[in-house]
């Protein structure tokens, strides 16, 4: 077990909880009439956007899983394409499973594409910088004994978080208490943020307390 | 005999469920004792000074009295808004209310009437005749009405000798048998048939009022109400009722007299969907019209007239016509209507003595009551009583020395003594009404024990495993000896000791008793350790767990309670979402890989291949998912939810207007219907249950389809208008009763071939060879065990002849080896009597919901289905083949979160207004002699997702075996047993069951256990939060129907568990002497 490894993945956690916290500070202080829960799709697009930057900044940066082989330039636009179509899948895919799950099906329709959207680019956009669009390796990581790198642990981690935060956050709709962060999607991305914020800071914790019983396959 | 005693523990089970419910319910519901006092004219509660000269308590001041009871007649449709240009059908459609008003101010006047919940007629009926407060028992016993015991406006009348003539809704007659002098009843009963009461009013109303020969006429219309329930408020009918009512109160008041009053009062009103029997403000806010040729009112009114509490009728009409105010009246004088004489004081005067006479005599009955019941709070009554006692020497006071007071100062007096005259009046109505809410807190608290521990002992029986094989005299024999001996000595004792014994508690002993004894008996042959321990802390964390507890958590909050329509879909999808993903994250999607070795690794390769359920399983859920969301296109409204609308499909086809839509949808509603029993027979070809020429597939093939039919005609003939339909009035009517009957009776039929002979099994038998008949067994044929032991062996050639036929059919028959024997449709003979059960029962629970609703029972068997699938793929996956007859947790409480989503999306709430009351007319017309017909068809109606669930119970268990993939790689031990390869790679299915009986029935007990733990937990929270909660506000909206709702949902769906079980073992039996006579047969 790198213990430099570890030490990478906590400046990323660090950098990607940065980038919520600047969704939510930033933005009032540029725009006027900016609040959370008055404008809050604004805030939803804002929040993707920097967490979804962050992730590419990170990936560049980082390079959490790098590869052995040299890529040609076509290959890397072609890999590029393929993720941005990835993520509009799953945005889509997202969005889906909201409605089914018994999201207002034609009103608010913006609100909870744009929570799907959130969704996405705390899951789908770190599967993407982390392990490229391959959906075969996805659906490994997220099996018992899928998880080959800190970085694997990492996304288990943080995924799994956001989406029972996002879960948990559906909880208070239904009460009659007339507060306005009760209002769809509000109370759901705000749990998926929460999830999402809370897996990143346990993630490298979880990794360091285990590190004696993970053990890597080499690739 | 074996299976005999699975009934009886589960039965037990469901017995000290019920008892648990019975001791809760009986310190729940509230309660109020009747006196049977009855007021006199010749003894006043106290003499008015200045009446002496009164003939009765007070001077009489009509002789007569017309009362027209409109059932249903909203305030709102009473009132006349002249700006009013586009007025809705029931708007301003009674004018002349509005012309007498406007007219002759001091003569008519148009008040909202406010009746005390529940808002159905027979309690209105009790509550403006009695004068008393209705309690919550009473609430739905509209179906049999009982007679009146306490004292009332009719029996004053009568005793005084009053004339009283009553014509209209015979549930009077039940409330007051042969009270009236002549009475002309219609039947109420059936809320499809908007005229024949008021026709039949109409026919003998005038000719009476004309005739002379009465003193109080009383005539009950029920056009306006069944109108709204038929189409609702908002339709052409009801403004055609409501205009033939205007015309009614006009002749008649040609027809009137100076001495007569008019009285025309509705029960009650409406909801917007034409229903009533809540509280909300549209049911509650009824008209009341007074009107009288002689002036009523000593002045005009400015403004709109306040609302009048419905009992304050009582005692203005006994005052008004000269007589006692009856015993248990808890209401007020209207004291517009005792302003005579015209000048200031003697009016206040007049007012004050109606006023000291009402509260003389609301306080004498409070005095009795207390005396008689001791249930009203003690310094309540006392304050009240110092309230009265000073009320009354000032009265008194005041009365003697009128005569030393200027006009000013008794009129100063006056207006004062009326006010706390008033102020007491509804003081005493207020504590009456708080405190009638009686609880019992000890039965309340023991009927919640006797529920845990009924839980917990379906707990421990569903994971007690393999214990239970032990000798059921064990579990049931001696704690029932034990039982009965402890607690007839305990009665004995206590019967001896002189101590009065209530059945309530003997009852609770009595389980209680049993349950400890069965624990010890239980615990004692529960020695083998061998149970598999799991961390507590995990199992707490597992997806089942969290659901259930979210679940039961929900049941606490009245929000959660109003939205669980919603939250149940939620989390069913959750539960089964979490499973699949659990399912993967396990790698049991994972196709094994082989390594050089030979020997099987799950271990994740870069490039891991995957078995084909995954992806099935994620189709299976997204069906699922567009499954419940389209359910809830069929959602009912309840009243906490304002802004959403019913589904239009709750109302019958008869409420559209359009004809052509109306075609469309009928044609959709009967196309659904088709296709679902398409789908059922489909279903049944797939497996091969559809090719014997016995009884139950004839019926399944025939009496499908005709069942189908008289459906289709049923609708036909019952969605047609009152008008287009007239000239074959007699036919319509005679297919309207015919019809359903007809589909009772090919319901029953099917039912009992099914119990009959449930065996669907295709036999041909060729010329045998003799190579391949079954010679393994030794001894004397057909002894039971060695029957088990050849059952398989017949299963697997039977498939493998099958097989060989199928592989060689080109070559013709006598190619290969001969074939013995082929059995289709052997592998699913359970399921297949099951399925047809199910069908059989959804059909008749069709015809009992409105026709519209079809497409929802569709939606209902598919979702059952695609649970049952995605269970099947689990658990065959999991177990490879072991561990297929242990239900795991998952599934069972998916089930029952599925009854109670289909419970909501069959367009059911769990409040009264609710019910589809409608259902216990179909096939019965004309209504009914007795209560148990129509209370149980509207008991199916109501529950008929929890009676389709629990009865398709059992296919959770044999699902799996259904579903088991016909893969050569389970069952690896027997393979080098047998050496054959061949016969490993046909599936058994549930032949599977016939392996091992012993295991089949205590896994078919344990499932019944575990179904009955996760319905009982649910109940359980139910009660704990309509005991907790009960001075909640929300407790008698929310709660309290939420409890009784779910109580008699737990009974329906118990026995409907017990039925399929039994009908599981039936078949079981069946299959037995099946298997008997073909190896007799093959001995030969
Ligand atoms: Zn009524
Ligand atoms: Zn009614």
């Amino acid at each position: 077990m790198d213990e430099t490894e570890i030490r990478r993945l906590s400046v990323g956690h660090v950098l990607c909880g940065l980038a919520v916290l600047f969704s939510l500070c930033v933005p009032p202080l540029l725009l006027d009439e900016f609040s959370l829960l008055g404008t809050h799709l604004t805030w939803l697009c804002i929040c993707s956007v920097c967490v979804v930057t962050v992730n590419v900044l990170l990936r560049l940066t980082l390079k959490p899983n790098p590869s052995t082989k040299r890529s040609s330039f076509a290959h890397k636009v072609n890999k590029l394409k393929q993720s941005g179509l990835y993520f509009f899948v799953s945005c889509l895919l997202f969005h889906g499973i909201i409605v089914l799950y018994g999201a207002p099906l034609i009103e608010s329709i913006w609100e909870t594409f744009l929570f799907a959207v959130l969704l996405s680019s705390f899951t789908t956009s770190r599967c993407l910088c982390i392990l490229g669009p391959n959906f075969h390796a996805w659906i490994r990581v997220f099996s018992k004994d899928g998880a080959m790198s800190v970085w694997d642990h990492s996304l288990q981690i943080t995924t799994i978080c956001s989406i029972v935060g996002a879960w948990l956050g559906a909880f208070p709709i239904p009460l009659d208490w007339d507060r306005p962060w009760q209002v769809w999607p509000i109370s759901c991305s705000l749990g998926a943020t929460f999830g999402y914020v809370v897996g990143l800071l346990l993630a490298p914790f979880w990794i360091y307390w285990n590190r004696k019983r993970l053990t890597y396959k080499s690739r | 005999m074996k299976r005999l005693l699975l009934m009886l523990l589960l039965a037990w089970l469901s017995i000290s469920f019920y008892s648990g419910i019975w001791l809760f319910m009986s310190g729940f519901l509230l309660m109020r004792i009747e006196l049977g006092n009855q007021s006199q004219c010749s003894s006043p509660p106290s003499a008015a000074p200045h009446l002496q000269d009164a003939r009765c308590w007070f001077p009489q001041r009509f002789d007569k009295a017309v009362i027209v009871i409109i059932d249903a007649l909203k305030y709102d449709f009473a009132k006349y808004n002249p700006e009013n240009d586009n007025p809705k059908p029931y708007e301003n459609k009674l004018g002349e209310i509005h012309r007498l008003c406007s007219a002759q101010p001091r003569h008519a006047r148009l008040y909202p009437f406010r009746a005390d919940p529940p808002t159905t007629t027979m309690q209105r009926i009790k509550g403006f005749t009695t004068g008393s407060l209705p309690t919550f028992v009473d609430l739905g016993s509209n179906f049999a009405s009982y007679a009146i015991q306490e004292d009332n406006l009719i029996h004053q009348m009568v005793s005084n000798g009053k004339r009283v003539v009553f014509m209209g809704d015979d549930t009077w007659d039940g409330l007051f048998p042969k009270k009236f002098y002549k009475s002309y009843f219609f039947p109420s009963f059936n809320v499809k048939d908007l005229h024949t009461v008021d026709d039949g009013i109409l026919q003998h109303l005038y000719p009476t009022v004309d005739g002379g020969d009465w003193d109080v006429i009383i005539a009950h219309f029920l056009g306006v109400d069944h109108c709204g329930h038929k189409h609702g408020p908002d339709h052409p009918e009801t403004a055609k009722k409501l205009m033939q009512m205007n015309q009614v109160i006009a002749s008649l008041i040609e027809h009137l007299d100076d001495k007569t009053l008019l009285v025309v009062a509705g029960d009650h009103g409406m909801t917007d969907t034409g229903d009533h029997g809540g509280d909300s403000e549209k049911e509650v806010t009824a008209a009341l019209f007074l009107y009288s040729k002689a002036p009523l009112f000593a002045e005009q009114l400015k403004t709109e007239a306040p609302a009048v509490p419905q009992v304050n009728l009582v005692p203005s009409l006994s005052l008004l016509l000269g007589l006692p105010i009856p015993y248990s009246n808890l209401g007020g004088v209207i004291d517009d209507l005792f302003g005579w004489p015209e000048d200031k004081v003697s009016a206040l005067l007049s007012k004050t003595t109606a006023y000291h006479i009402n509260v003389q005599q609301v306080a004498r009955y409070l005095d009795s009551y207390s005396r008689a019941a001791g249930d009203l709070p003690a310094e309540k009554l006392r304050a009240l009583a110092d309230l009265f006692t000073s009320l009354t020497s000032e009265y008194e006071q005041l009365m003697s020395q009128r005569d030393q007071l200027s006009e000013e100062e008794l009129e100063i007096h006056l207006q004062r003594i009326l006010q706390r005259q008033q102020s007491y009046l509804d003081q005493a109505r207020h504590v009456c009404m708080e405190s009638w809410a009686r609880f019992h807190p000890m039965h309340m608290l023991m009927g919640c024990i006797i529920l845990l521990t009924s839980c917990f002992f379906c707990y421990i029986i569903a994971e007690a495993g393999s214990v239970l094989s032990l000798p059921y005299k064990n579990l049931l024999g001696y704690p029932l000896l034990f039982t009965i001996s402890v607690t007839s000595a305990l009665g004995l004792a206590v019967w001896t000791s002189g101590l009065a014994l209530d059945l309530v508690t003997v009852c609770a002993a009595a389980t209680l008793i049993f349950q400890i004894s069965f624990y010890f008996n239980f615990q004692a042959k529960k020695s083998s350790p061998s149970r598999r321990q799991t961390h507590p802390v995990y199992l707490l964390l597992s997806g089942p767990c969290v659901v259930l507890l979210f679940r039961c958590c929900s049941l606490f909050s009245d929000s959660y309670v109003v939205a669980e329509g919603s939250v149940a879909p939620f989390l069913l999808t959750s539960l089964l979402t979490v499973t699949v993903v659990k399912l993967h994250w396990d790698g049991k999607l994972l196709l094994p890989t082989f390594t050089p070795l030979g020997s099987e690794s799950l271990k994740p390769s870069l490039t891991p291949a995957y078995r084909r359920d995954g992806s099935r399983l994620m189709w299976l859920l997204a069906a699922l998912g567009i499954c419940v969301r389209l359910s809830g296109f069929f959602h009912n409204c309840r009243e906490e939810t304002p802004d959403c609308q019913p589904s239009s499909f709750l109302s019958p086809l008869s409420s559209i207007r359009d004809p052509d839509i109306k075609n469309v949808s009928y044609v959709f509603c009967v196309v659904f219907l088709g296709f679902m029993v398409f789908l059922v027979r489909k279903w049944l070809q797939h497996y091969g249950n559809l090719n014997i020429a016995s009884p139950l597939v004839l019926y399944v093939r025939w009496g499908f389809p005709l069942i189908v039919l008289g459906i289709a005609c049923y609708w036909a003939v019952s969605s047609g208008t009152e008008d287009s339909l007239a000239k074959l009035k007699e036919l319509t009517h005679l297919a309207l009763v015919a019809c359903p009957r007809a589909i009772y009776a090919m319901a029953g039929l099917g039912l009992l071939l099914i119990l009959w002979n449930p065996i669907t099994v295709f036999m041909k038998s060729r010329v045998s060879d003799p190579d391949n008949t079954v010679t393994t067994y030794r001894g004397a044929p057909s002894s039971e065990a060695e029957l088990q032991h050849v059952i398989p062996q017949i299963y697997r050639k039977m498939q493998r002849t099958l097989k060989s036929r199928l592989q060689h059919g080109g070559e013709g028959e006598d190619g290969k080896k001969g074939v013995s024997v082929e059995a289709y449709g052997l592998g699913s003979v359970y399921s297949a009597a099951m399925v047809i059960t199910l069908s059989i029962l959804t059909l008749v629970l069709i015809l009992l919901h409105s026709e519209r609703m079809t497409p929802a029972f569709l939606l209902l068997l598919l979702e059952a289905v695609i649970i049952l699938h995605i269970h099947g793929h689990v658990t065959n996956l999991y177990s490879e083949g072991v561990e297929l007859f242990s239900v795991p947790w998952y599934s069972v409480l998916a089930w029952s979160l599925a009854a109670t989503q289909n419970f909501y999306s069959t367009g059911h709430q769990p409040v009264f207004p609710a019910i589809h009351w409608n259902s216990a007319f179909v096939g019965f017309q004309e209504g009914h002699t007795n209560n148990i017909v129509p209370a149980l068809l509207v008991a199916a109606n109501t529950f008929s997702a929890n009676i389709l669930f629990s009865a398709g119970s059992c296919l959770l268990l044999l699902w799996p075996f259904l579903c088991e993939a016909p893969t050569g790689r389970r069952r690896k031990g027997k393979k080098e047993k047998e050496g054959g390869t061949e016969d490993e790679e046909t599936p058994m299915m549930e032949m599977r069951i016939r392996e091992d009986p012993d295991r089949f029935s205590v896994a078919l007990l344990q499932l019944g256990t575990k179904y009955l733990f996760i319905q009982g937990v649910q109940l359980l929270s139910c009660v704990c939060a309509a005991m907790i909660l009960r001075r909640h506000l929300m407790v008698w909206k929310i709660f309290a129907p939420k409890f009784l709702f779910e109580a008699l949902g737990f009974a329906v769906s118990s026995l409907f568990l017990l039925l399929g079980i039994a009908l599981v073992l039936r078949v079981d039996c069946a299959v037995s002497n099946w298997f008997r006579n073909l190896t007799l047969q093959q001995n030969r």
